[in-house]
């Protein structure tokens, strides 16, 4: 097997005394899809800007096909192409323009037009960058990243604010640009994303890698990852409930019953509805997303109700149990509720895989 | 926060010398260095100046305008004895000269490097080979053009419509117009490095902007000002260069004090842009 391309051991960097990345390490294997998901504020940007040597690390050490990325910059920077979270071009700047200065950069630069036209901008390329849409800027600086012919590629948050079809057309840009060769280090706090294109994905949570494993892995770690769902003809017992084995969460809204836990939870459940004659009505056995092993994985903003033995249905909103046990959360944290992916939970749970 | 890299290099875009934009790589990017890269850089810049109708204006345009307007007025074109017997228009042509370095390098400049820096596009450049003080170079090197291309465009629009006399003292008045750009650049460098958005660069611009008109002579050539003022203003650059303009344009070498005031504005704008520049 190839050395890893990347590198990170033990990275730590403060900032006001607060240390924004802890201790993180990680290797990205050449020719993979390497994710780093976390919520914001945990630290990812930070830590793939010591990868691209726009920081200085405070501890630890980082190499790029065994460079060193700030002692070695400019070789650094012909091994690996960048996509910064929130950076711009000249607004004037025409699309040709941006292409052909950022080649003019390189030694070996590859040929523009068929990356233009592989990313659909041909017919944008007299357009001015701040003309263009937010999927077509995002796929410029695709482009832009894949310019110098790099090993390996950085995009951070790239989909952010794209709409749905533009953040799936770049999701198959991503998965073109790792056949051809190109490794990418993917930063990302869409759970979907992570879990359509990364080999393998780092949650980092308060600057430390809090998982490292391929989505199914992190998936399968998951205290529920079995989500069961149905509408019994009769209501169950929270007894009932407690009853059932290895059971980590369970919901109840509008008389419909959400269940994670495991394939033992599946059977118990079955036998008990068939011992009490009830009827599950749309009855949906699904696999946990990487929503389900995110919040496993990641501290939350606000206090998590501990369940309780008798009500285990009285949890109207779904945090799975599965940290439970470990104790009451610290209610401060950096990261911003509105970008969790709590709200979008529901949805997996009630729709056949 | 500064870009590791370019902060090693941070004092090398304006100590380089803001006329010499083509010399503006810093030593990170030393080995296999892409011999184009500096030149593409300048070009697009190039470009984008051309795109911005402002700018052109203000730069290009308006010393010129402004010239021929006051010498428009009948007054303006009679020998004046408070000015040493020669026209109000004969002292407005290096107020002129001087109004297009600083309308470059005050006015312009500032806030497209502050714009740069707040949308991230030296960070953008700082992740390939190039390293972003290319682009500091390209902007301080074709502002500085264009201030000088005004300041020609005045003397011989001052020559031919006016009649008044070219520099008699080409090379010393060649030499004063240099570091007079020279210092109108490295106040703008100031500017760019103390304003954190584009705006505040605007602002911060203005408010420098008219007590360097007024030191230039705009309001007042330096001759015509009672002594103690003309002293007060001769200390600052373009007072100096006022002066230095002067007397290379009537055929003297001009004064190493006034050179020298200039030199020193450079160096200690240079330094505190350097000093308080950000990448990011």
């Amino acid at each position: 097997m190839p050395p890893p391309i990347i590198e990170v051991r033990d990275l730590r960097k403060v900032y006001g005394g607060r240390a924004v990345v802890d201790g993180v390490t990680f290797a990205v294997e050449q020719g993979e899809i390497f994710g780093v998901l976390g919520p914001n504020g945990a630290g990812k940007t930070t830590t793939v800007e010591c990868v691209e040597g726009l920081r200085v690390p405070d501890v630890g050490a980082v190499r790029v096909a065994g460079l060193d990325p700030v002692a070695d910059h400019a070789q650094v920077t012909r091994v690996l192409g960048a996509q910064l979270q929130e950076s711009e071009l000249q607004p004037k700047l025409t699309v040709r323009e941006a292409l052909e200065l950022y080649a003019a950069f390189y030694t070996r630069p590859a040929d523009w037009r068929p990356l233009a036209e592989r990313l659909g901008l041909t017919d944008k390329l007299n357009t001015r960058f701040a003309k263009l849409s937010g999927g077509q800027k995002q796929r410029l600086f695709i482009a832009l990243a894949l310019i110098g012919s790099p090993r390996v590629v950085v995009l951070d948050e790239l989909t952010t604010g794209l709409d749905p079809r533009a953040r799936r057309d770049t999701w198959q840009l991503i998965e073109e640009v790792r056949d051809s060769g190109v490794t990418v280090l993917l930063v990302t706090h869409f759970m979907e994303e992570a879990q359509r294109l990364c080999d393998r994905i780092a949650v980092i949570d308060r600057g430390r890698v809090a998982a490292l494993d391929t989505p199914a892995g992190l998936i399968g770690r998951s205290a529920g990852s079995t989500v069961i769902s149905f509408t019994p003809s009769v209501p169950l017992t929270p007894a009932d409930l407690a009853a059932l084995p290895r059971l980590s969460s369970a919901t109840e809204k509008d008389g419909r019953l959400t269940l994670n836990g495991t394939d033992a939870t599946v059977d118990a459940l079955l036998t008990l509805l068939a011992r009490h004659r009830i009827t599950a009505h749309q009855l949906r056995v699904t696999e946990a997303t990487l929503d389900d092993a995110f919040l496993d994985l990641t501290t939350t903003s606000t206090p998590t109700p501990t369940p309780t033995e008798d009500h285990p249905t009285a949890r109207s909103e779904g945090h799975p149990g599965g940290h439970a046990p470990t104790g009451g959360h610290p209610p401060t944290d950096s990261h911003d509720p509105t970008d969790a992916p709590a709200p979008t939970r529901p949805g997996h749970h009630g729709a056949p895989a | 926060m500064t870009t590791p890299a370019a902060s090693a290099d941070a004092t090398s875009p304006p100590a380089t010398g803001p006329t010499t934009p083509a010399s503006a790589p810093g030593p990170h990017s030393a080995p296999a260095r892409t011999p184009g890269a500096a030149r593409a850089v300048l070009k697009a810049e190039v470009r984008l100046f051309r795109r911005e109708p402002g700018s052109l204006f203000w730069v290009l345009a308006f010393p010129t305008v402004l010239l021929v307007v006051l010498g428009s007025v009948p007054s303006f074109r009679e020998a004046q004895d408070d000015l040493g017997g020669i026209r109000l228009v004969d002292a407005y042509v290096p107020v002129t000269v001087l109004l297009s370095m600083i309308m470059a390098g005050v006015q312009a400049m500032p806030p497209v490097i502050t714009g740069y820096r707040e949308r991230g596009i030296l960070r953008r450049m700082s992740a390939t080979p190039v390293r972003p003080t290319a682009v500091l170079g390209a902007q301080m090197g074709l502002h500085g053009a264009a201030a000088l291309g005004s300041a020609l465009l005045s003397l011989a629009v001052g020559r031919a419509v006016f009649d008044v006399p070219l520099p008699r003292q080409i090379f010393g008045y060649a030499v004063a117009l240099v570091l007079a750009v020279a210092s109108a650049l490295a106040l703008g460098a100031l500017v760019s490095a103390l304003s954190r958005t584009s705006k505040a660069a605007t602002a911060v611009g203005s408010a420098v902007f008219f007590p360097m008109m007024f030191s230039a002579g705009v309001w007042l050539p330096v001759q015509a000002m009672p002594d103690t003022l003309a002293q007060v203003v001769e200390a600052l650059p373009f007072g100096a260069a006022a002066e230095a303009l002067n007397q290379a344009a009537s055929g003297d070498w001009p004064g190493p004090a006034h050179l020298g005031v200039l030199v020193l504005w450079t160096a200690v704008l240079t330094t505190a842009a350097a000093r308080w520049f950000r990448w990011e």
